[in-house]
């Protein structure tokens, strides 16, 4: 009868091994965000996390909720598929608190080049002119209007 | 400190903790995460290689000097240089092209040149989130490929294994940044800004689960294709009138 003798030995190795995996298991609870594997292995938090961060561009939505005025005239231009903040720049601030932030009117000789400047690379049906050839420095507003460029009729 | 004192510690700090760990900050109430599968639609016959959704992105997303979430390419091709075209992108495009490339143009035969406008494809087998050895980089259940900052090692992985050299790891932070395709922005019914600020409607933001998405109705009449396609990638950015010589 002492075929389990030394089941003793057996009893300790199998409480060490017990006592590792709580551990191991106690650790892992402790040290792992408990939204990780959510969704997939990454902390699903984080999609929170990244979906939290500011707005810097407000969206034209918001700009036209008071320039309806801007909205009407451009509408009728060729500007019309523009929207705002591609000119104007971000504009969120302005948005939270137009009292406060007012925003810097663009300078027309250097912005309305940034497309309307010639480049062969730009595509056949796009009006660009060589600006120098064209108004030789002067501002683009001299002559056409931003909001609604084409002159004369239509 | 006696006994039941620590005890009392102990268990008020690791309520504490299970709050440092959710770290839940405001999210967008209204957004339903299964409702949306988000790509994007490139028309490369409508970019005029202007910079503003360069610029735009840069100013949304805080993009450190010198590096790009999504930037525009110059192609300039001809019969002699099918397989190796010029492409210049000074400064990611961000404040234009000059006339023509530093390195001078090509002169042959059907030449011919164009803008195409480039970003983070939002594969849905990703290379970038398949390397991660940290689980830091993940494709989120509305197909965004995003980097959870607080788990990037900045081990650099992710920025070979992108075919479309789409990552970069942030200079003082040290962690693995890209394109999120606005995601603060998407999820609050808005697009993303490189859409809002392109001026001629090249860049469009597309909801493939949404069945009145524009895109459905585009992708049926137009021949789009995405770059790499012999990786399989399952690329989401979708381009229109793409040139064979894109790369």
């Amino acid at each position: 009868m002492n075929r389990f003798k030394d089941s003793e030995h057996l009893i300790r190795v199998a409480a060490v091994f017990l006592v590792g995996v709580t551990l191991f298991l106690c650790f892992r609870a402790w040290f792992v965000p408990k939204s990780f594997g959510q969704y997939g292995h990454y902390r699903a938090d984080s999609i929170t996390e990244i979906a939290a961060l500011p707005v810097v561009h407000a969206g034209h939505e918001t700009c036209e909720a008071c320039h309806a005025d801007v909205l009407e005239v451009k509408k009728a231009g060729k500007h019309a598929g523009v929207n705002c903040e591609a000119c104007h720049g971000p504009q969120a601030k302005h948005a939270e608190d137009p009292g406060s932030v007012k925003p810097v009117l663009p300078d027309t000789s250097v912005l309305c080049a940034r497309c309307h400047e010639a480049n062969s690379a730009k595509p056949k049906w796009f009006p660009a002119v060589v600006t120098g050839e064209h108004s030789q420095g002067l501002p683009c507003n001299t002559c056409h209007t931003p909001h609604s460029p084409h002159i004369g009729d239509k | 400190m006696n006994r039941r004192f620590f005890i009392t510690l102990t268990g008020a700090a690791a309520i504490a903790w299970e709050h440092v760990l959710a770290g839940a900050p405001e999210s967008s109430p209204n957004y339903k995460i299964a409702d949306h599968w988000w790509a994007m639609l490139i028309d490369v016959d409508k970019c005029i290689g202007c910079g503003n959704c360069v610029r735009a992105c840069a100013a949304e997303n805080n993009v450190p000097e010198g590096f790009f979430r999504t930037w525009i390419e110059r192609y300039q091709v001809d019969d002699e240089h099918m397989m190796e075209p010029i492409v210049d992108s000074p400064d990611g495009g961000k404040h234009g092209f000059p006339a023509h490339p530093a390195g001078g143009s090509l002169t042959g035969a059907n030449f011919k040149e164009f803008f195409v406008p480039k970003l983070c494809n939002h594969c849905v087998d990703s290379p970038c989130t398949q390397v991660c050895p940290v689980g830091a980089t993940f494709t989120t259940p509305d197909g965004v490929v995003l980097v959870d900052e607080k788990y990037c090692l900045g081990c650099r992985y992710c920025v070979q294994a992108c075919p479309y050299g789409c990552r970069f790891i942030h200079p003082e932070k040290n962690v693995a940044q890209k394109c999120t395709l606005c995601y603060h922005r998407i999820t609050k019914g808005l697009t993303t800004a490189c859409c809002e600020a392109c001026p001629t409607g090249s860049r469009q933001l597309a909801d493939l689960r949404n069945p009145k998405d524009p895109i459905h109705d585009f992708m049926k009449k137009h021949s789009v294709q995405v770059l790499k396609p012999q990786m399989a990638t399952g690329a989401k950015a979708f381009y229109a009138n793409l040139d064979g010589s894109v790369r």
